[in-house]
C-alpha cells in the first residue's frame, strides 16, 4: 500500500505543481484587481497602497514564492472580496458539491446497471433500441437547457419546486435530475457493451448449465465481469462533477465549489481560486485512489498484492528469497472468492 | 479497414465468409459507405438533418440575415406555431420583435464556425502527436501522456476567462481553447492504439526492409487508427459544441451582438416566464444537432469496424432473418444446456 501511494504521489505531484503555477500566472493575467475593488476615482496613492496590501506591487516569481511558502503552513491565503480564509470558504462550498456529485453518481449508477443489463440480454431487441436511443439523448443534452427545461416546467408552470436553494428535498430534485443525465446516458452505452460482450463468455454458459439461476448468473457472474469498464468512465464522470457542476451550481443558485470559482475568476479573487483548485486536485487525487481500490475489490487479477505474490513465487522459485519486502495492501473479502473459483472453472 | 486493403489481392478476390454473405452475388463484394448509410434508419436521418444544418449555417445568415436583427414592434413577444404571424414568425418573437427563427438560423454559423474547426484542430494535432508517441514509446511517450494529463486537469473555465481579458474574445480565439482542451482525448486514444499497433507484425515487417518511422507511421499506422479516431472526433464534435454553449451561457463564450445557440438560450433565460420559446427552441437546436452527432458515431463505429460492418452490409430482412436464426440458435443451446 505504501509503495503503492508512494508511487501515485509522485505520479500526480508535477501536474499538480504545473497546473497551480499555471493558475497563478494566468489568474493575474485576467487584470488588476484594484480596477474592482477600488472607486472609480481612486488616486494613484490608493493604487498603490492597495496593491502592497495584497502583496500584488512585488514581482510575480516573488509572489509565487510567497504564496508556496503559504501552503506548507497552511496559509492559503485571504480573499479579497470578503476578506475571511480563502482556504475556509473553499472547504465551506467544497461539501455541497460533494453531496450534489455523490448523489447524482449514486442515482445514475444504479439506473445505469439496471436499464444497461436489461438492453444487454437480448442485443438488438426492442428494450435494446430504446435504451439505445434514450441513453443517446440524454448524453447529448446540454445541462444549463435541461436546467432550463426543468425550472420552466417544475418550478414556473406547475410550481412544485423552488428555482434555487438548497433548503429541502425539493430543492434537490432539479439539480439532482438534471446532472444525473449525463452520467447515466454514458454509463448505459458502457455497461450496455460490456455486458453483451460479458454475456457471451463460456463461464457463463457454464454457470447456466450448472442449473443458477438467471438473476445469479447477471448480478455475480456478468455484471462482476461488466463492472470493470463501467468503473472508468463512472470514475472519470465523478472527476468532472467533483470539479464543480459550474453551469448547474450557477443556474440554481447552489453554492458549490464550481459556482465559488467562477465567482472568485470574475471577481479576480485570485487567493480562494488557488484555493479552490487546489482542494478540487487533492479531492480527485484521493478519488483516483479509491477509483483504483474499486478495481482491486473488483478484480483479484489487478490487485497489488496478486503481482507482488507472483513476484515472491517466482522468486522462490529461483532460490533463496530476500524475505518479503512487498507486503502490500490485501484487501480480500469474502464475497471475492466465489468470482475467483467461477473464473477458475472455465 | 486499411491494412486489409493494402495489399492488392486482397482486394480482387477476398475470399467469402462462409455463412454471412451467401444471398450475395458475386459482383457486390464490397458495399459503400453510402449503402451502408441508407440501411440504417437512424443514421439515414441523422445524416439528412446535419446536412440540412450544415447547409443552413452556409446559406442561412446571406438569406435570413437581415431579419436577426430587424426589430419589428408590431410583432412583440409572438408566441411560435402560430401560421397567422406569417412564416418568419413560425418560431415566435422575442421582446424587441425580432424573428426567433432567423436568429436561430443566423446562430447556426456561428455555432459550427466554431465546433467544427475546434474538432479539427484537436483531431489533427492530438492524433498526429498521439500516433507519434505510441510508435515511438520511451520517454517521448511518457511525456506526452505527463503533458496530456497537465492539460486534463487545468480549469478550462479559468484558460476561457484569461482569454476573454486578455485577447479579445473573438470565435477564432474560443476556438483555441475548445482545440488545446480537447486535444489529449486524440492524444490518449491514438496514443495507446499506436502503442499496439507498433508491436504488429506488418509494422514489423516494414522495419525490417528499413522504411523510416515517420514512413510506417504515415502508410502503416495512421490508415488503422483513423476510423477510431473519425468515430471519435463525431463524438467531439458534439461535446465541443455543448461547450460553446456552456461557455456563451456563462457569458464568457460568443459575446453579443454575435449569436451562437447557447448565448441565445442564455439571452432568453430572463424572459422564461413570459417568453418560453426563446430559451427552449435554440436549446431544442443544440440537442437535435447533438442527438444526430450521436447517432452518427454509433453507425460510423459499426461500420467502421471490420468485425461488425457485416450488419450494415446485409439489406434489412435478411440481417432480422439472421438475427432470428442467431437468437433461435442461442434459445436452442442453452435449452440444450438446461437439459442435460
Amino acid at each position: 500500500m505504501l509503495t503503492y501511494l508512494r508511487k501515485r504521489i509522485i505520479a500526480s505531484a508535477l501536474p499538480l505543481v504545473v497546473v497551480i503555477v499555471g493558475v497563478f500566472a494566468l489568474a493575474r493575467m485576467t487584470g488588476n484587481p484594484a480596477a474592482l475593488y477600488l472607486p472609480l476615482n481612486a488616486t494613484d496613492t490608493m493604487r498603490a497602497e492597495f496593491a502592497a496590501r495584497n502583496g500584488l506591487d512585488q514581482p510575480i516569481w516573488v509572489q509565487m514564492a510567497q504564496y508556496f511558502g503559504g501552503i506548507f503552513r497552511f496559509d492559503f491565503g485571504t480573499s479579497m472580496r470578503t476578506g475571511q480564509d480563502a482556504a475556509q470558504m473553499a472547504l465551506r462550498a467544497f461539501p455541497a458539491t460533494l453531496q450534489l456529485a455523490a448523489t447524482t453518481m449514486i442515482i445514475a449508477i444504479i439506473l445505469a446497471l439496471i436499464v444497461g443489463s436489461a438492453a444487454a440480454m437480448k442485443p438488438n431487441g426492442i428494450l435494446d433500441r430504446c435504451s439505445s436511443f434514450i441513453s443517446m439523448t440524454a448524453a447529448s443534452i446540454p445541462d444549463f437547457w435541461l436546467a432550463i427545461v426543468g425550472i420552466w416546467v417544475f418550478a414556473i408552470t406547475l410550481g412544485v419546486v423552488p428555482t434555487s436553494g438548497v433548503v429541502g428535498a425539493a430543492a434537490w430534485f432539479l439539480p439532482v435530475a438534471t446532472l444525473v443525465m449525463r452520467p447515466f446516458g454514458t454509463l448505459v452505452q458502457v455497461i450496455r457493451g460490456a455486458m453483451v460482450s460479458a454475456l457471451s463468455e463460456p463461464y457463463i454458459k457454464l454457470a447456466r448449465s450448472k442449473g443458477a439461476t438467471e438473476y445469479r448468473v447477471i448480478a455475480q457472474h456478468a455484471l462482476r465481469n461488466a463492472a470493470a469498464p463501467g468503473l472508468t468512465v463512472a470514475g472519470d464522470l465523478t472527476v468532472g462533477l467533483v470539479n464543480g457542476a459550474v453551469v448547474v451550481e450557477t443556474i440554481f443558485g447552489w453554492p458549490g465549489i464550481g459556482k465559488l470559482m467562477i465567482d472568485s475568476i470574475l471577481q479576480r479573487d485570485f487567493a480562494v481560486l488557488q484555493a479552490c483548485v487546489l482542494l478540487t486536485a487533492v479531492a480527485i487525487f484521493v478519488l483516483n485512489i479509491l477509483i483504483d481500490l474499486g478495481y482491486a475489490l473488483l478484480d483479484p487479477r489487478v490487485r497489488p498484492s496478486a503481482g507482488a505474490r507472483q513476484r515472491r513465487k517466482a522468486r522462490a522459485a529461483q532460490g533463496p528469497t530476500h524475505g518479503s519486502e512487498n507486503r502490500t495492501l490485501a484487501p480480500v473479502g469474502p464475497a471475492l472468492s466465489t468470482s475467483e473459483s467461477s473464473r477458475g472453472n472455465h | 479497414m486499411s491494412a486489409l486493403e493494402m495489399a492488392p489481392p486482397a482486394k480482387d478476390e477476398r475470399p467469402e465468409p462462409k455463412n454471412r454473405r451467401k444471398a450475395k452475388t458475386q459482383s457486390e463484394s464490397r458495399v459503400s459507405m453510402f449503402t451502408m448509410l441508407l440501411r440504417d434508419r437512424f443514421a439515414t436521418v441523422a445524416a439528412i438533418f446535419l446536412s440540412l444544418v450544415v447547409l443552413t449555417a452556409i446559406f442561412g445568415p446571406a438569406l435570413m440575415g437581415e431579419h436577426a436583427t430587424a426589430q419589428n414592434l408590431m410583432f412583440m413577444n409572438k408566441a411560435p406555431f402560430d401560421p397567422a404571424n406569417g412564416w418568419l414568425y413560425i418560431l415566435g418573437s422575442d421582446s424587441l420583435g425580432r424573428s426567433v427563427l432567423a436568429r436561430i438560423v443566423v446562430a447556426t454559423q456561428t455555432t459550427l464556425l466554431v465546433a467544427v474547426p475546434a474538432v479539427l484542430v484537436a483531431l489533427l494535432l492530438g492524433s498526429l502527436w498521439g500516433v507519434w508517441a505510441g510508435y515511438h514509446r520511451g520517454r517521448r511517450e511518457a511525456i506526452s501522456m505527463r503533458i496530456a494529463d497537465i492539460i486534463m486537469s487545468f480549469p478550462s473555465l479559468l484558460l476561457a476567462v484569461v482569454v476573454l481579458f486578455v485577447f479579445s474574445p473573438s470565435a477564432a480565439n474560443i476556438v483555441l481553447i475548445l482545440a488545446i482542451t480537447r486535444i489529449p482525448i486524440y492524444l490518449r486514444t491514438a496514443r495507446a492504439e499506436s502503442a499496439e499497433l507498433q508491436s504488429r507484425t506488418f509494422v514489423d515487417a516494414a522495419r525490417t526492409f528499413g522504411t523510416n518511422p515517420n514512413a510506417i507511421i504515415v502508410r502503416h499506422v495512421i490508415p488503422v487508427v483513423t476510423p477510431t479516431l473519425l468515430t471519435l472526433a463525431t463524438l467531439e464534435f458534439c461535446f465541443v459544441m455543448l461547450a460553446e454553449s456552456s461557455l456563451s451561457f456563462l457569458g464568457i463564450g460568443i459575446q453579443p451582438p454575435d449569436v451562437s445557440w447557447g448565448l441565445l438560450v442564455a439571452q432568453g433565460r430572463q424572459y422564461l416566464q413570459t417568453a418560453w420559446w426563446l430559451s427552449i427552441l435554440p436549446g431544442l437546436a443544440i440537442v437535435l444537432t447533438a442527438v444526430a452527432a450521436n447517432v452518427l458515431a454509433a453507425w460510423m463505429r459499426i461500420a467502421t469496424d471490420p468485425a461488425q460492418r457485416w450488419r450494415l452490409e446485409l439489406d434489412r430482412k435478411s440481417t432480422k432473418a439472421f438475427e432470428k436464426a442467431t437468437r433461435q440458435a442461442a434459445k436452442m443451446q442453452t435449452k440444450k444446456g438446461n437439459d442435460k
